[in-house]
């Protein structure tokens, strides 16, 4: 089969650039409404459920998991579908155990809420410090995947390509704030949903509308090894290690967080859970169909040839079942998805920057609106300008291992401050700057001493750690960290403060 | 903008017997769903884990029990979900609008 992969078609090149005008027309109207650090930060907390529902399935269904999971599933099989599980069993989890507290306690970000009765310099700082980590080495998997796949879709240069998302990126935040942002996670979410819905049909229908006819060709290509469990979950404590991370990462990643201020109240916020555990659970479903189909129909020596990685797998089916066109069109709509995620944490980068070590640490929570606003647009700049240094810096680099560590940091430094602040009328600042050092130091310790960069990156010939994902020691590490700090000190404000913030957290008393 | 309450009546709401239950049926149910999560996420790891002969078990010819388990998983979710939402609103927020009406 002849593919028409990295070569600009101009069938790629019309969609590519009607989304690309579709978003900035979109920012252009976002950045005559950004003038407060509400709008900015938080699109006015005028979005509704069902826009934010969308804008959060837009904000974590990244490229990884469209290109990624259909590859991952078109060359090792079932393997595939149990990761992609791991990717939405967070969101019931947030809902139940944070969700509604974070978006009546916060303002602009989580360590909003970690801060709300602490005091508020080192918390601030270790909070942010958790926080653009998580981001940071989210981002550059982002940025090195993004790079990578336009290479690979349209054969521009890797630096171009990297500069070229990191150019559009910013013009969305820096312009439109988090209006125009949720507005591009809300486009993308559309047409990712609808693009992979229509990839599935398409498949569907070359197996005579029968999922299971698309399970027996795999089998008989392949073996039914390869609708079987293979080589993920093969010791249990690191394959529940790698679901504590995947499931509870969610509950501390930034960005995710973030969005939960832009729309007006709890009952918003926790509505928009459900719709977007809806959207990305269906998501989930339907995307492994995809990898099965690409398996029977491209088979997987070909899927493989163009990227070993599997990357491939969606966009070579798309070619062969719609032709050019449809390939265009598949394309575009992974380009859109990894900017939307992109332009999420980079929001989340500057905000922490900007909101949290600007406002609260730098001026005491003394600066104007204007200033504010002022220095969001200048932290947007400094995190934008870095994340395409760091795409461009970790090129041709295995970057994969970075979004676990980002989900490793996440559920140990993030969340455990998060919850205890939530439910612990006890819990003070040693005790959440304890919690937030111990789960960030060990989540990246462990990582490098751990098979996948001690033996794999680094060479080594026995890892110093033997799990490849921490999170099983280092997030209750850092739950212990937080009881043994807030046990060991003692601040009666931060006890006073608790009723106040009871209030807020189950009446939302009091909430912005 | 709501208005903030003064002293005492945040005092005797605090202390009231009706805020206390809403609380600690919040995290009842809250926790409840958790659990029943952990057991159907981790449940399903550890079972490919552990016990494969289950997995590989074959349904209607070809298909093994494995991949409608997966798909169980993630349908599980949203239903859990979706059950805390209907709770949220029919039970948790009628309350927290009566306690609010009874204090300000």
């Amino acid at each position: 089969m002849g593919t028409s992969l990295g070569t600009p078609t101009a069938s790629a090149i019309v969609f590519f650039v009607l989304i690309v005008a579709l978003t900035l027309a979109v920012t252009w109207w976002a950045a005559r409404r950004t003038r407060s650090t509400r709008e900015f930060y938080a699109a006015g907390r005028s979005v509704s459920a069902f826009q934010n529902g969308l804008a959060l399935a837009g904000d974590y269904m990244s490229a990884a998991s469209f290109l990624g999971i259909a590859g991952l599933v078109a060359l090792r099989g079932y393997d595939g579908m149990i990761y992609a599980t791991g990717w939405l069993v967070g969101w019931p989890a947030l809902m139940f155990l944070i969700a509604e507290p974070v978006r009546n306690l916060g303002k602009f970000t989580f360590a909003d809420v970690v801060a709300f009765r602490l005091r508020q310099v080192p918390v601030r700082i270790a909070a942010a410090f958790g926080g653009i980590l998580t981001v940071l080495f989210y981002t550059i998997a982002q940025m090195v995947g993004a790079g990578n796949l336009i290479t690979l879709l349209f054969g521009i240069p890797y630096a171009w390509a990297v500069t070229g998302v990191g150019a559009v990126m910013l013009a969305y935040v820096l312009f439109g704030g988090m209006i125009a942002t949720t507005w591009v996670q809300i486009i993308k979410a559309v047409l990712l949903l609808s693009g992979v819905t229509l990839l599935t049909g398409l498949v569907l229908g070359e197996f005579d509308w029968s999922v299971t006819r698309v399970y027996t060709s795999v089998a008989e290509r392949y073996g039914q090894g390869a609708l079987e469990p293979g080589g993920l979950v093969t010791d249990p404590i690191d394959a529940v290690s790698l679901g504590i991370a995947l499931m509870l990462g969610l509950l501390g990643l930034p960005h995710i967080l973030m969005r939960f201020y832009t729309v007006p109240d709890a009952r918003a916020a926790r509505a928009s859970v459900l719709y977007a555990t809806g959207f990305i659970g269906y998501f989930y479903l339907i995307i492994p169909i995809v990898g099965f189909g690409a398996s029977a129909l491209v088979g997987r020596e070909l899927i493989a040839q163009t990227d070993p990685g599997g990357n491939m797998a969606a966009p070579l089916v798309a070619e062969l079942l719609g032709g050019t066109p449809f390939l265009g069109f598949i394309a575009a709509v992974a380009f859109a998805t990894i900017l939307a995620v992109v332009a999420g944490l980079t929001l989340a980068g500057a905000s922490a920057l900007s909101h949290d070590i600007f406002v609260h640490v730098v001026r005491r929570g003394q600066a104007t609106e204007q200033e504010q606003v002022r220095v969001a647009r200048i932290a947007t700049v400094v995190f934008g300008a870095f994340a395409v240094l760091l795409g461009i810096v970790f090129e041709g680099q295995n970057v994969a291992f970075m979004v676990g560590l980002a989900f490793a940091i996440a559920c140990s430094a993030n969340f455990p401050p998060l919850l205890l602040s939530i439910c612990w009328r006890r819990f003070n600042t040693a005790g959440a700057v304890s919690a937030i050092a111990t789960g960030a130091t060990l989540s990246v310790l462990l990582i490098v001493l751990s098979p996948t960069v001690w033996v794999e990156l680094l060479g080594a010939a026995e890892p110093l750690f033997p799990l490849r994902n921490p999170a099983i020691v280092s997030m209750p590490a850092a739950f212990l960290a937080g009881a043994i700090g807030s046990w060991a000190t003692s601040e009666p404000e931060a006890e006073a403060k608790f009723d106040d913030e009871k209030l807020r957290t189950y009446l939302g008393v009091g909430a912005e | 903008m709501i208005r903030l309450m003064d002293t005492t009546t945040r005092q005797r709401l605090l202390d009231s017997s009706d805020f206390r239950r809403l609380v600690a049926g919040r995290w009842r149910v809250s926790l409840a769903l958790t659990a029943l999560l952990f057991v159907l996420y981790y449940g399903y790891i550890l079972l490919i884990a552990l016990n494969q002969s289950v997995v590989t078990a074959t349904l209607a010819g070809t298909v093994p029990l494995g991949i409608p388990l997966g798909a169980g998983v993630i349908v599980g979710a949203w239903v859990l979900t979706a059950i805390y939402v209907i709770w949220a609103n029919r039970r948790y927020d009628p309350e927290v609008a009566r306690l609010r009406r009874l204090e300000e």
